[in-house]
């Protein structure tokens, strides 16, 4: 007597390869649906944007003519932004990360901790708007500086770093990490030479997905009071400023017709930015990838 | 208890001939939590000898010789009581650095672990790590070590591929050269070959035999023939204890115990 009859088997096959065919179309018409969304959007975006699109767009500043209305203003505003925000989010995710994975003690105060950076990561922005509001700009007086959103921002994307870095850090196999220790290196020797150098493309992915959130974020700008209308250029992380999603914001939700063709044309340039700024993620992880 | 006691004292002829002990165990004990995984262990390890390890999967063998280096204290839940004098200093005090403990003992794992680097890079980590930068000198280690774990031949002039382009079996050894670089007095070997072929197998045999010259070896193996070959002295675990420690020669032809004639005539385990 055999359990596996390979008559009824066979019979059985037909309807599993249904089965089997009827959910591949599920899935790839939600895969479709989602595209097509994405595409009508680009399209809708890049005809009503393109038309405003010009050298002279990037060179003015805001206007209330939205025929000379420019995005410099905002776009070096969104840069100002990075260059606080990176240094600041990644030394203190990636430092936090290695704290947690390599030198804490595995104990129920950690497990709490590390519990609570990955609800963090969900907290609303607003949350960290008002956060941000209260302690930099106001208790430490920072006012509506750069420094004061930088910090803010860089709060904000800090548990998805700490997440992102923890788990490349902890996808480093053990054995590396014991080779290293047994040869008597330090746990910092053992850190420096073998776990971040193989970390190093998943921390950077993630680092970047998540300045890129940074500079799509509205919400900690508004509440912070960043100013929408600036006609001059910071000239230091003192100076107040302006961004890339505010400045969208406000030419999108202003009632003539022409500033929704700026706002369209302020959108393509912040995803062009984003893209840079994946593309270059992209690229470290094919770069760096190690084989193990 | 009255095993290790006949045990012990059948091992006299041994201590005839005077080498120095290099591990000195004494009434060693370690949990993993309430796991009680080593019982009263009492060894004495001598220099420039093969020491292998039998017993059957789970009785110790891996916790025990990775307690010789510390590197079982990687485990948060592990305690331990008892000695271990390495060259008469005792492991476990409070001012004794692992650092300084890991870089006279050397240590070469179950799977060949090198690390994502240069071939020439993977053996100068270790004397780089203790702060030897002279590119001079490092070409004359990484030369002398990879001679010595016998694969200088094979990869002199690929020095600088990955070590990942090697195989299994070259690894293995590329990583017993990595150990050779610190210029170790001891080195532990836990299963080195069970994950190689009988061909790498045979070339990491023959190396042990010519390593044990200038070095002390402990090795762990599964393969009792493996260690009637290349092993001086075995010492047979079983359930966390030391049941039998002797001349490789007398475990194998005449063990005193029962359970080790059981064990390496394959009756168990
Ligand atoms: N990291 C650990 N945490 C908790 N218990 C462990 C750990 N490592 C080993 N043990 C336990 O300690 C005991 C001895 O394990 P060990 O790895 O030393 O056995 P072994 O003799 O090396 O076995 P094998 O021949 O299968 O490698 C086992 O009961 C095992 O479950
Ligand atoms: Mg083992």
């Amino acid at each position: 007597m055999r359990y596996v009859e390979q008559e009824k088997v066979i019979k059985r096959m037909n309807g599993r390869l249904v089965v089997n065919t009827i959910f591949k179309g599920l899935f790839m018409a939600a895969t479709l649906l989602a595209l097509l969304a994405l595409v009508v959007l680009l399209y809708r975006i890049i005809t009503q944007g393109a038309s405003h699109l010009s050298l002279d767009f990037l060179m003015n500043f805001a206007s209330r003519f939205p025929e000379k209305a420019g995005i410099k203003a905002a776009l070096i505003g969104s840069l100002w932004l990075m260059a606080v925000v990176a240094p600041t989010s990644i030394i203190l995710g990636v430092g936090s990360a290695i704290y947690l994975e390599e030198y804490a003690k595995q104990n129920k105060l950690t497990t709490f901790i590390r519990l609570n950076i990955s609800n963090l990561a969900g907290v609303p922005s607003v949350v960290f708007g008002l956060l941000g509001l209260t302690i930099f700009v106001r208790a430490f007086s920072l006012g509506n500086s750069i420094l004061a959103a930088g910090f803010t921002m860089s709060l904000l994307i800090l548990p998805v770093i700490i997440v992102a870095s923890q788990e490349a850090i902890r996808s480093v196999p053990k054995e590396l990490r014991d080779a290293s220790l047994g040869m008597g290196a330090t746990k910092w020797q053992t850190v420096v030479n073998i776990i971040l150098p193989a970390a190093i493309p998943g921390i950077l992915t993630g680092s970047i997905l998540a300045l890129s959130r940074a500079i799509g974020e509205t919400a900690p700008l508004i509440v912070i009071g960043i100013p929408v209308i600036i006609q001059f250029l910071p000239r230091g992380v003192f100076d107040t400023f302006t961004a890339l999603p505010i400045q969208i914001f406000d030419w999108a939700s202003r009632p003539q017709q022409e500033f929704q063709v700026v706002a369209a044309a302020g959108i393509i340039i912040l995803m062009i930015f984003l893209l840079i700024m994946n593309s270059i993620a992209v690229i470290i992880r094919n770069k760096f990838q190690k084989r193990y | 208890m009255t095993t290790i006691k006949t045990a012990l004292t059948k091992k006299e002829p041994v201590q005839k001939t005077d080498k120095k002990s290099v591990y000195l165990t004494k009434q060693l004990n370690l949990w993993y939590g309430d796991n009680h995984a080593l019982k009263n262990i009492d060894l004495d390890i001598k220099e420039n000898e093969v020491t292998a390890i039998i017993g059957p999967s789970g009785c110790g063998k891996s916790t025990y010789i990775k307690t010789l280096n510390r590197m079982v204290e990687l485990v948060p839940s592990v305690k331990t009581s008892g000695q271990i004098l390495y060259r008469d200093r005792n492991i476990f005090d409070k001012d004794y650095g692992v650092e300084e403990l890991r870089t006279r003992v050397g240590m070469v794992f179950q799977k060949p672990n090198p690390f994502p680097k240069s071939i020439y890079d993977n053996i100068a980590y270790g004397p780089r790590i203790h702060g030897i930068k002279n590119k001079k000198i490092l070409n004359e280690i990484v030369e002398k070590s990879l001679r010595g774990a016998a694969i200088w031949e094979e990869v002199k002039d690929r020095l600088d591929e990955n070590a990942y382009s090697l195989s299994g079996g070259q690894q293995q050894r590329i990583c017993i050269a990595r150990a050779l670089a610190i210029e170790p007095d001891v080195i532990l070997m836990d299963e080195p070959t069970s994950a190689l072929d009988p061909i790498s197998t045979l070339k990491i045999e023959e190396l042990v035999q010519e390593l044990k010259k200038d070095y002390s070896i402990i090795i762990v193996t599964h393969n009792m023939q493996q260690a009637a070959r290349i092993s001086d002295k075995t010492a047979f675990f079983l359930n966390g204890e030391v049941i039998e420690y002797d001349d490789t020669d007398t475990i194998f032809s005449n063990p005193s115990d029962k359970r080790t004639e059981d064990y390496i005539s394959g009756r168990f385990g």
